[in-house]
């Protein structure tokens, strides 16, 4: 029965039967389209700066139907009477995989990481993997039973080690960022027997859940200059004289620098000038003057 | 320079420090968590500001006050105009003194509940007790007339838990369980401040950190200069809404401001503008 739209915080589990959102082949599908045609774990990673919760909504939304599970109220059971499921958040999850035996469904996970801080990998990933039945193979389970598992992860949160574990869980993998303002999904699809296929879509959601998709900025991002102050030429205002006269400049442009190798100096260097004599030293030693050809300085002690 | 503070503060959902209307909390932003974070530079003129502030919009606040003592507060609330001591005795606000309770916790029987239990328990607890304390102080009386606006709670700080030997997930369902009940139901505010330490290997208080700004709605936060210690600029303060991927939003995400703090206020102004720069 639908309830009014409410997912927010950790720990709040919705599950939609979907209807028909798979399309046929031949025809382009819309970016929500394509993110819920493949069944098994979708995995939004966003970060503080783009956060991805909205992105989920619009997903949901686009699931049509929704039965609402409230597990933000009271996960940990702290209230008395305890409210939450006596088995805490790990059999509220198993207990899903149960509920969802008759028709296909999606079930949507606010957050991956709460989960994640309250309950071991192992555990959360042995879970996820039966929610969304990957072991079946595709002829065993009747074609009513495909689940699908949208699961949002605050990147920040985690080390390497259990993003990779859910990353080689899921399907498809959306990471969120942007730059200037505009916020951008790298999408990568994980198609079995298929190569993975990468794709970014610059996008925005629309106060009513919807997306819509966005050009992608301009590369280079230039700082907004101000158009209200002018520029200002700083030589304008000086007591001596920046400025060259046309004459000036061609003098100063035909001056060549004292050491920069031109070809006339190669050339005069190679080929000595009349007026350069190769230069000649006379000496002329007189009486005190001893050279001795091994000791010319005269200190050796031998 | 002729810029007047208000320009910089109109659109932000609170008033700035030293300009206090009368009109109290915008009915607007109700039902949110703020989070204030320092890094390099001390962020509890941020605390003092929004304590003044709520208690002058006549909201019932419940202040968790783990790192000073109260009369701390009451004295720098005395320079921004409240009285901490007659307004706790009139019911409007109740404190939690950490520095005093955490030694009363050793002297009374161990049945009791006390909300600072977890000092006492050899290993890493959860902050139940606490959540209980928050819950009392701020449920609305049924039945008799609304004395008091929005519930507020105000943290002070947040990092010192972690230094107390509470993991950083026990802290996160602590706020969580708050944001149920303050935000949510009865849809108060919740104020709390942590500290970023900037240290790579500090993992805990990266993960408080980054877990309470995904939680949060709008996070503020004091930076110190990079270049140092300045006089006349004491540091500039980050202001970060977590809005949804809208479309073109008519405001910026982010807006930067640095500030000089004052004996009775704190200037705000653009970048590089200070007074005595210019």
């Amino acid at each position: 029965m639908p309830r009014p739209f409410h997912v927010e915080g950790a720990g709040q589990w919705t599950v939609t039967p979907s209807e028909g959102v798979r399309r046929g082949t031949g025809r382009i599908l819309g970016m929500l389209e394509s993110l819920l045609a493949l069944d098994g774990l979708v995995l939004l990673r966003d970060s503080v700066e783009w956060e991805g919760r909205s992105l989920l909504k619009a997903l949901v939304k686009k699931s049509a139907l929704l039965v609402y599970h409230d597990l933000f109220r009271d996960p940990l059971n702290w209230s008395k009477p305890g409210k939450a499921h006596p088995g805490g958040p790990l059999e509220a999850l198993r207990d899903l995989d149960k509920r969802t035996g008759s028709g296909p469904a999606t079930i949507a996970l606010d957050s991956l990481s709460w989960l994640l801080h309250h309950l071991p990998c192992p555990t959360l990933c042995q879970t996820l993997h039966a929610l969304s039945r990957q072991d079946s193979c595709p002829g065993d389970s009747p074609p009513g039973e495909q689940v699908r598992v949208l699961g949002l992860l605050h990147e920040e949160l985690h080390g390497p080690g259990p993003l990779g574990a859910l990353s080689s869980l899921a399907q498809t993998e959306v990471t969120l960022s942007g730059t200037m303002g505009q916020a951008s999904a790298h999408i990568l699809y994980r198609r079995p027997r298929q190569r993975p296929i990468h794709q970014t879509q610059w996008f925005s959601i629309l106060p009513d859940f919807s997306l819509e998709l966005q050009v992608e900025p301009p590369l280079e991002s230039r700082p907004r200059s101000d158009p209200h102050t002018p520029s200002v030429d700083p030589t304008t205002h000086l007591t001596f004289n920046l400025h060259l006269s046309k004459k000036e400049r061609e003098i100063k442009d035909s001056l060549t620098l004292p050491f920069q190798f031109s070809s006339e100096k190669q050339q005069a260097l190679l080929r000595p000038g009349l007026g350069q004599a190769t230069s000649h030293i006379f000496y002329e030693p007189d009486a005190y003057d001893d050279l001795d050809q091994e000791d010319p300085d005269d200190d050796l002690d031998v | 320079m002729g810029f007047s503070r208000e320009e910089y503060w109109s659109g932000l959902p609170f008033p700035s420090p030293g300009n206090l209307p009368d009109a109290g909390v915008d009915c607007v932003f109700r039902g949110k968590l703020t989070l204030l974070c320092d890094a390099k530079t001390d962020g509890s003129f941020l605390v003092h500001h929004f304590l003044s502030f709520y208690l002058k919009a006549n909201c019932k606040v419940c202040f968790v006050a783990l790192v000073q003592s109260f009369s701390h507060y009451n004295i720098v609330g005395q320079k921004l105009g409240v009285s901490l001591t007659s307004a706790r005795e009139r019911g409007q606000l109740v404190v939690l003194e950490g520095l005093k309770s955490a030694v009363d916790v050793f002297f009374r029987p161990r049945e009791e509940p006390h909300p600072l239990q977890f000092l006492r328990e050899a290993s890493a607890g959860d902050l139940q007790p606490l959540y209980a304390f928050v819950r009392d102080a701020l449920e609305p009386v049924d039945g008799a007339e609304a004395a008091w606006r929005c519930p507020v709670l105000l943290v002070d700080d947040l990092s010192v838990l972690l230094s107390l030997g509470v993991g950083p997930v026990a802290v996160l369902d602590f706020v969580h369980y708050c944001r149920a009940t303050v935000c949510r139901e009865w849809k108060g505010n919740i104020v709390a401040l942590v500290h970023d330490s900037g240290d790579a290997e500090d993992e805990e208080s990266d993960v408080l950190l980054n877990g309470l700004s995904h939680q949060s709605h709008l996070i503020l936060r004091a930076e110190g200069l990079a270049t140092g210690f300045c006089k006349d600029v004491h540091g500039q303060l980050r202001i970060l809404w977590r809005r949804p991927l809208q479309p073109t939003a008519h405001r910026d995400r982010s807006l930067t401001y640095q500030y000089k703090i004052q004996d009775k206020s704190v200037s705000f102004f653009a970048k590089g503008m200070s007074p005595a720069v210019l």
